[in-house]
């Protein structure tokens, strides 16, 4: 396993108008975790993941990636697959020319994954992506970030929109590719259920400012608490103003 | 569960990693805007199949007409009244239909293309997808805006010298000349693609600062609007200092028709009137000019023997290329600015 951080952020803030999304956010994501951004809404969780792909730049402090690269420098771009809230893709297009795309546009891209993977999904690909259900959009979208081979997975919201089959099948596909091909993985969610049973990280954030951080068990130890659930809500209750790290 | 193909990531240290070659964009974007340019093909096809099925019996009137010697016999008068038939019935002049609907393409086709380019991925979402892959942003948006743009440039300029062929019996020396400086200036070989580059520049960033994709559309309608009108109305005759002659013969043969800026006369030094003579001079000293030769040309003869002087100050029909590459210049330069700052709000601002 390395040693460097995927994601590390030091007095990182980012503000829309005269409102701060996130405030002097610092903290450091080691590789090789499944690491859960959780918090209600409005709480940052975009933000913190649009400014660690490099789709926004922030307004105070830095971060950086995959050990002190740039986020959304080319270097940076080229480690990290972002499947965005939702899922976007080309709704036009048929799904062999979502594979086509996303193959031109990087460095590395494993086809044949690409091809088995959707294959084994059952998602044709001549149909049109915006064609496919909810679970099979989502599924597409992550083959395509699986398939270029990335160390860091940022998942934003991943399966807020699926139904608990297609969510089951969606996380499944995420542990897999952290636990066979050692993917970093960074997903947010407001569903704590979901992530109980993938993260072993967490990063817990309320009104723009992380409220806790750290490895799971370590956590649960050192709060006295038996789940992430439980620890998340007790924290998000009790303590709105105090900061871990 | 499918096992990835590669083997474990290599760890090649990217420090120094080369960046996705850009030639890899030019599947991406054929992909993603073959509708588009399929659509720009049906257009320009459709129209010079128009073009070419009415502009060869107006080519056969036209050498026809000019072909006739000498010109005032009555034999040649009929083929003169028979090609200038053929030409009003055939929508000649940007007055017909047939020239204000060619005036609308080059907006129509940048609107289309170029406006959807951002505008559609800001307005789906998809720039969360295209924004993050390894090929870089800027570089993507970079790509796609020039090689649209260099496509559009081919197939108008072709259409061009198409437009040009078919207006030719009209602004050659003949019957029915007007000065190629203005009738369809902005059509030809040069300002064709020019103005559709520069429409499609001026749709990129209205769909970058829009982020919507019908507004962007209207938007860059409503702007390349202003733009060519203003152009034609007060800016393409300051290209080139125009020429001031008293002689009233400032066509020289063969070079086509001049294009007449303004006119003024003067009487003893001193500034008489502008444009046509008043009505009280006319009445007093040139009552008995025939009413086919009146303007200021026409009375020019008439006043000159009272000590009026006729001014004239034109823009020789020679110009037209000079004309033309001024115009495409300052047009290219204007797009290339536009699609920069389009690539910087790419770069910098905030999704």
């Amino acid at each position: 396993m390395r040693s460097m951080n995927v994601v590390k952020a030091s007095g990182l803030g980012k503000r829309y108008g005269r409102t701060w999304a996130l405030r002097e956010c610092t903290l450091e994501i080691p590789a090789g975790r499944v690491a859960a951004l959780v918090g209600p809404n409005g709480a940052g969780k975009s933000t913190l993941l649009n400014l660690a792909v490099g789709l926004t730049g922030p307004s105070a402090g830095a971060v950086t990636v995959l050990g002190g690269r740039a986020a959304g420098a080319p270097a940076a771009l080229d480690g990290i697959a972002f499947v965005a809230q939702d899922t976007p893709l080309y709704k036009n297009l048929p799904v062999a020319d979502m594979i086509y795309l996303t193959r031109r546009l990087n460095r590395r891209f494993d086809q044949r994954y690409a091809r088995a993977r959707l294959d084994e999904l059952g998602i044709p690909l001549k149909r049109k992506a915006g064609k496919l259900s909810g679970g099979q959009q989502a599924q597409l979208a992550l083959t395509l970030a699986l398939a270029r081979r990335p160390r860091l997975l940022v998942l934003d919201e991943p399966v807020a929109m699926l139904d608990p089959v297609a969510r089951h099948d969606f996380m499944a596909t995420v542990l897999a590719a952290a636990s066979a091909d050692g993917v970093s993985v960074l997903l947010s969610s407001h569903v704590l259920t979901e992530l109980e049973r993938v993260a072993d990280y967490l990063i817990l954030l309320a009104r723009g400012q992380v409220r806790l951080a750290g490895a799971v068990d370590d956590l649960l130890a050192a709060h006295g608490r038996s789940s992430l659930e439980e620890l998340a809500l007790a924290y998000l209750r009790e303590s709105p103003s105090a900061v871990t790290r | 569960m499918t096992a990835r193909t590669m083997p474990a990531r290599p760890d090649e240290d990217d420090a120094g990693l080369r960046p996705v070659p850009w030639r890899r964009m030019a599947g991406v974007t054929w992909r993603q805007h073959r509708f588009a340019l399929a659509g720009v093909a049906v257009l320009l096809g459709g129209l010079a199949v128009w073009l070419w099925i009415i502009g060869t019996p107006l080519h056969r009137d036209y050498a026809a007409a000019v072909a006739c010697h000498p010109a005032s016999s009555p034999a040649c008068q009929n083929l003169i009244s028979t090609f200038a038939a053929s030409a009003t019935s055939n929508f000649m002049g940007d007055k017909g239909p047939g020239g204000v609907l060619l005036q609308l393409v080059p907006a129509l086709i940048g609107a289309f293309v170029g406006a959807p380019v951002l505008a559609r991925e800001l307005e789906t979402g998809t720039f969360r997808y295209a924004w993050t892959q390894g090929f870089g942003r800027w570089r993507w948006a970079l790509a796609k805006l020039v090689l649209l743009a260099v496509v559009l440039a081919a197939a108008t300029a072709a259409f061009g010298v198409l437009v040009s062929w078919y207006f030719q019996p009209e602004l050659g020396p003949g019957p029915y000349q007007t000065s190629p400086l203005i009738t369809l200036f902005g059509l030809r070989e040069v300002t064709f693609p020019a103005w559709t580059v520069a429409a499609f520049a001026i749709g990129a960033l209205a769909g970058m600062l829009i982020r919507r994709v019908v507004p962007a559309i209207v938007a860059t309608l409503a702007v390349y609007a202003g733009l060519a009108f203003a152009t034609a109305a007060f800016l393409r005759e300051h290209y080139l200092t125009p020429l001031v002659t008293t002689s009233i013969n400032f066509n020289l043969p063969g070079t086509g028709t001049a294009w007449t800026i303004s006119q003024w006369s003067t009487q003893g030094g001193r500034f008489a009137f502008a444009g046509n003579p008043p009505d009280s001079l006319v009445n007093q000293f040139c009552s008995s000019v025939p009413a086919d030769k009146v303007g200021p040309l026409g009375f020019a003869p008439c006043l000159a023997q009272h000590g009026y002087t006729q001014w004239t100050s034109y823009q020789p029909a020679g110009r037209f290329w000079p004309f033309q590459w001024i115009e495409g210049g300052w047009l290219l330069a204007l797009s290339a600015l536009l699609i920069a700052v389009t690539i910087w709000l790419v770069r910098r601002r905030a999704a």
